[in-house]
């Protein structure tokens, strides 16, 4: 994403891929049985025009919710600066905070029941400001692990009052 | 006073003044008795009256053990309350982490010469760290000795003295109070509602009923406006700015130095006439949810209700010093760009026009509005997080808005509608001067 300012020298991270992958199982839960359905009801004849444009609708419809999750997932980036944390997201609203860490207040990590089963987490950081929203998705359990020691070593030692 | 008295804050541990129980349960103890009493009177009622008092007596005595319960102290730089009957509460506030100290003294506690002091904490409302009720004299000097500890000093620093500095002249509260659209409302509803009466009284009954009942709540919020701004003074002392109000229910606020996170300056249309402004100030609490604020009436908490423009400008030097108010002519670049492209008017057509927004390396300035101009003062020191955002119109214009959050809860410092590159601009740049400004703050 070009778009999103960018400061000078700055190594971009992404989440894991797997989060993809959970996007995608998520996408398939729905969108492969109706499918599926769809094709055996034309390939057995049932009402074969109205079935072939339900097939074709419901096709066009997974390819764009595809394609949107994927320009979603690509959006996400964040990187660790010297002083503070930059977080990247969206599309349609482009965003992207810059969080000192010594304003840090707290950091918690999160994973839902998809989030676990692709041994994903959710890292967010808290500051003393309501509208901050330095949150990362889809990190694998470990680099959550790892960012989340970091950030909260790099914020106590740069801890500053309010 | 307790003069020559080493300390006058108990390192041991208090009770709230006898007379507590009383005033808190007063209130719920005035509704009940309107409750009950209007069941007693109804005809046809053939309840003893014994059971209503009961109730009654049930409320007091709940209010006396509850103030039988509470206790404080001062113990270890902290405040510490320990309360509740059924569910044990016990409070520990550090006093380096206060952000205000407010002595509040509703009409029937000034009567009896008592008054309630709360605590501001970030992040809590003051409705659970507040002690209530004091005697007058113990609460200044409680506040006056939290404020020493707050500062790192003594604990029995005496109150330092304190200069006023400003004082609003109850005239021009009330009538900078009537330049606002409630007595336009209350005069609308009234009028409105007196022509329907005249042209068919059957018809529109409910219709009146309902008008007169909202001109009532109307009137009923100017008055608490101006009974809330009445006598309005500032005063400097050295630890911290000093704001006392009220014409029923006194208030006396005061703000450590270095606690405001940002100041708003507002000028409404109807005030322009006059050149009349409005300070506004925000210091980090929760105000939603926050009970005891609003049974004041005040959700916003003035620095200057009312004031010319010279004494607001005065007054923000005093609390934010060096702020440019004005924009400067060019900014740290050397660029002519303070004001938001041409452009950006397609986006924001009323307010383009005021749309200004410029920083130096120790505040940004945020200015907007077309009918209601405002400007938002943030102090680079106090900045918790910078945000970079673009919606859709935004982007094909090629706009974006940057964003400097405090940990005050009412407004940010938003610079809306800048140049996509200029934003970009001042993402790189703001937060090396944030850093910058909070070591400053630090080493100050």
């Amino acid at each position: 994403m070009p778009d999103v300012p960018s400061p000078d020298g700055v190594q971009w991270l992404r989440p894991s891929p797997r989060m993809w992958s959970a996007r995608l199982a998520l996408v398939s839960v729905v969108a492969v049985p109706v499918l599926a359905a769809l094709t055996i009801g034309l390939a057995l004849g049932v009402d074969a025009p109205a079935a072939a444009v339900a097939l074709a609708v419901g096709l066009v419809v997974t390819a764009v919710v595809l394609f949107m999750l994927r320009r979603r997932y690509t959006a996400w980036g964040y990187a660790e600066r010297g002083d503070d944390l930059l977080v990247r997201r969206g599309v349609m609203l482009r965003r992207l905070s810059v969080v000192p860490y010594g304003r840090m207040q707290f950091i918690d990590v999160t994973a839902g029941p998809v989030d676990r089963i692709f041994g994903l987490a959710t890292v967010q950081l808290h500051t003393a400001a309501a509208a901050t929203d330095a949150r990362i998705p889809g990190l694998q359990t470990d680099e959550a692990e790892r960012l989340r020691d970091r950030l909260a070593a790099l914020g106590e030692a740069q801890a500053a009052g309010l | 006073m307790t003069q020559g008295a080493p300390s006058v804050l108990p390192s041991e541990w208090a009770r709230l003044h006898k007379l507590s129980p009383l005033l808190r349960g007063a209130r719920q103890v005035v509704a009940l008795a309107f409750i009950l009493g209007g069941r007693q009177l109804q005809p046809g009622q053939e309840q003893s009256p014994y059971i209503d008092l009961g109730v009654l007596a049930l409320v007091f005595v709940g209010g006396v053990i509850s103030w039988l319960v509470t206790r404080w102290r001062i113990h270890h730089g902290e405040l510490q309350i320990e309360t509740g009957w059924i569910r044990r509460q016990s409070l520990r506030v550090p006093l380096t982490r206060l952000q205000a100290v407010d002595v509040v003294r509703p009409l029937l506690a000034r009567m009896l010469g008592l008054a309630e002091v709360r605590i501001v904490v970030a992040g809590q409302g003051s409705s659970r760290t507040r002690l209530a009720y004091l005697t007058e004299d113990r609460a200044a000097q409680v506040r006056a000795q939290l404020l020493a500890l707050a500062h790192g000093l003594e604990g029995a620093t005496p109150e330092p003295p304190e200069q006023p500095i400003l004082y609003v002249p109850g005239r021009r509260i009330i009538a900078a109070n009537l330049l606002t659209i409630w007595p336009f409302l209350f005069v609308t509803l009234v009028v409105g509602a007196s022509v329907l009466l005249v042209v068919s009284p059957a018809a529109g009954g409910a219709g009146i009923g309902g008008a007169f009942g909202y001109a009532v709540a109307a009137a009923l919020v100017l008055a608490r406006r101006i009974g809330a701004e009445w006598d309005y003074t500032v005063a400097e002392a050295p630890d911290g700015v000093r704001l006392r109000s009220g014409l029923l229910q006194h208030r006396a606020e005061t703000i450590p130095f270095g606690r405001a996170q940002a100041i708003r300056w507002v000028e409404p249309l109807l005030w322009r006439p006059k050149g009349w402004v409005r300070l506004e100030i925000d210091v980090a609490r929760r105000h939603d949810r926050d009970r005891a604020e609003h049974e004041t009436g005040v959700n916003t908490r003035a620095l200057l209700p009312v004031g010319s423009a010279d004494e607001a400008r005065w007054l923000v030097s005093r609390v934010m010093p060096g702020a440019m108010l004005q924009p400067p002519a060019r900014d740290l670049a050397g660029r002519e760009a303070n004001r938001a492209p041409r452009r950006a008017a397609l986006r924001a057509p009323l307010t383009w026009h005021n749309l200004r927004c410029w920083y130096d390396d120790t505040y940004v300035v945020c200015m907007t509005g077309r009918l209601r101009r405002t400007i938002v003062v943030v102090p680079l020191a106090k900045v918790q997080s910078l945000r970079w955002t673009q919606g859709p119109v935004s982007r094909a214009l090629r706009l974006a808005s940057v964003h400097a959050d405090t940990a005050g809860r009412r407004f940010p410092g938003s610079a809306v509608f800048r140049d996509v590159t200029e934003s970009g601009a001042w993402m790189a740049a703001l937060p090396d001067l944030a850093h910058a400004a909070r070591q400053r703050a630090v080493t100050r």
